[in-house]
């Protein structure tokens, strides 16, 4: 990876330097896992131009994560690149909708992907980006306001990308129909920790490094509206579920991510990339 | 002994403009407008630069080859080259002779606006026909996306529009 500047956060307490890292933990994590379960679809796409997009904004993606875990290194003294592939299940702090497997099947074997579940687990996902990156633009911690002003100019494009897919399909063939209503049914069970804060919430929202979940609920809630408004569905948003990555509860799934991830990294840990 | 010379950053961003994008060599990353600060105390120069696109494969290239031709100074002892994120690059930042370089490799300069419904439009690098049509937003690398000219057949490359009012 490259060098980016260090010492950003001297002069932070170490209450403070903790509330901050489980935030860089949450964001990092999050772009971490579901970049790498996009880029599982490379080759898979629909077709040609759709491989190329989306593979493009899985590196976008990796790229974001890069930058919340320079800067947690930057609390931890520790490498961005150990940080993305050295941490176990218990110390993710990302959503559970960023860690579920693709559909069935393995890659390298026979891989039944549900490319209707792409597509709305990445509208979910970019559209709650979309809502923290605008609070994150806000934060009393600047080197967070200045990695969120660069993320949201790339999210723009990946947003009205996975947008303009889910108006698409949601108004297409009867069967297109069936396939997003059941993608959007599994959605529903998966991201209601999205935008949990995790343990420190209250310390978080307290020191301003972010807006309080309820404010950024609601204007997720809008955005989404506004898109379903555009579909013959009506938005919903659950309050709860069994697992809550924010509080490194996870399912399998992120084990599952994590060995495939790290595989070769771990295998020679030494080398230069 | 090498003879004394004086690292000023007039010197400094001449050498910087050596230092070509790894895949268009008629961009300079000055013409790129990543340059964000240079200085020099003594024989050590240190580079500040700005990343294009957060996730570009090639900014650890960048960063090599900035500090290699940067120790070929006369009196260079020690360079640093590191990026920041506390301005971000915005593709306004291309220069004019940027622009007439990516044309040249047949890129069209990034567009300067997007409309509200997101469409935007740049004409053709090789005939100047503004009858082209958007193949992809996404291209072959991050900072680019892919069109073709009706016009004289051919397909090229355009860079992205990157603003901070966009949300
Ligand atoms: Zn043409």
């Amino acid at each position: 990876m490259e060098k980016t500047e260090s010492g950003k956060f001297e002069g932070l307490t170490e209450t403070d330097q903790a509330y901050l890292a489980d935030l860089l933990k949450q964001l990092a994590d999050d772009d971490y896992l579901l970049s790498f379960r996009s880029s599982e679809w490379l080759g898979l796409a629909p077709h040609i131009e759709e491989d190329v997009a989306s593979a493009s904004i899985s590196q976008d993606m990796m790229g974001h994560a890069a930058m919340y875990y320079g800067l947690l290194g930057d609390i931890y003294g520790r490498d961005a690149d150990d940080l993305a592939h050295f941490r176990g299940p218990a110390d993710r702090r990302n959503s559970i909708l960023t860690e579920k497997r693709n559909g069935e099947g393995e890659y390298l074997d026979v891989p039944k992907y549900d490319w209707a579940y792409h597509v709305v687990r990445n509208l979910y996902y970019n559209m709650h980006k979309k809502v923290k990156l605008v609070a994150l633009k806000q934060s009393s911690s600047t080197p967070l306001r200045d990695v969120a002003a660069k993320a949201a100019m790339e999210l723009y494009y990946h947003e009205l990308h996975w947008r303009t897919w889910f108006i698409q399909l949601m108004n297409s063939s009867d069967d297109a129909k069936a396939r997003m209503a059941a993608a959007l049914e599994k959605v529903n069970g998966e991201c209601a920790d999205l935008f949990h804060l995790g343990k420190y919430s209250e310390d978080i929202t307290r020191k301003g490094y972010i807006a309080p979940a309820s404010e950024m609920k609601d204007s997720f809630r809008k955005e989404m509206e506004k898109v379903f408004d555009q579909t013959d569905s009506v938005f919903s948003f659950p309050d709860d579920q069994k697992e809550n990555g924010r509080l490194g509860r996870h399912t399998e799934d992120l084990e599952h991510a994590l060995e495939l991830m790290s595989e070769v990294y771990g295998s020679v840990p030494y080398a230069k990339w | 002994m090498k003879a004394e010379k004086i690292l000023d950053e007039e010197l400094i961003l001449s050498k910087l403009a050596e230092v070509k994008d790894p895949e268009i060599d008629t961009v300079s990353i000055v013409d790129l407008g990543m340059v964000y600060r240079v200085a020099a105390v003594d024989t050590s120069i240190k580079v500040t630069l700005l990343p294009t696109f957060s996730g570009c494969p090639a900014l650890p290239i960048i960063e090599k080859n900035c500090a290699e031709a940067l120790l070929e100074l006369d009196g260079a002892d020690s360079a640093e080259v590191e990026f920041t994120f506390s301005v971000p690059w915005t593709s306004d930042r291309v220069t004019e002779a940027g622009i007439r370089g990516l044309k040249e490799f047949g890129i069209a300069p990034p567009p300067e606006f997007i409309e509200s419904d997101g469409s935007w439009h740049v004409d053709c690098p090789y005939c100047g026909s503004t009858f082209v049509t958007v193949e992809n937003i996404f291209g072959p690398t991050a900072c680019r996306s892919i069109l073709y000219c009706r016009n004289c057949r051919n397909p090229f490359e355009a860079m992205k529009l990157v603003s901070s009012n966009m949300h």
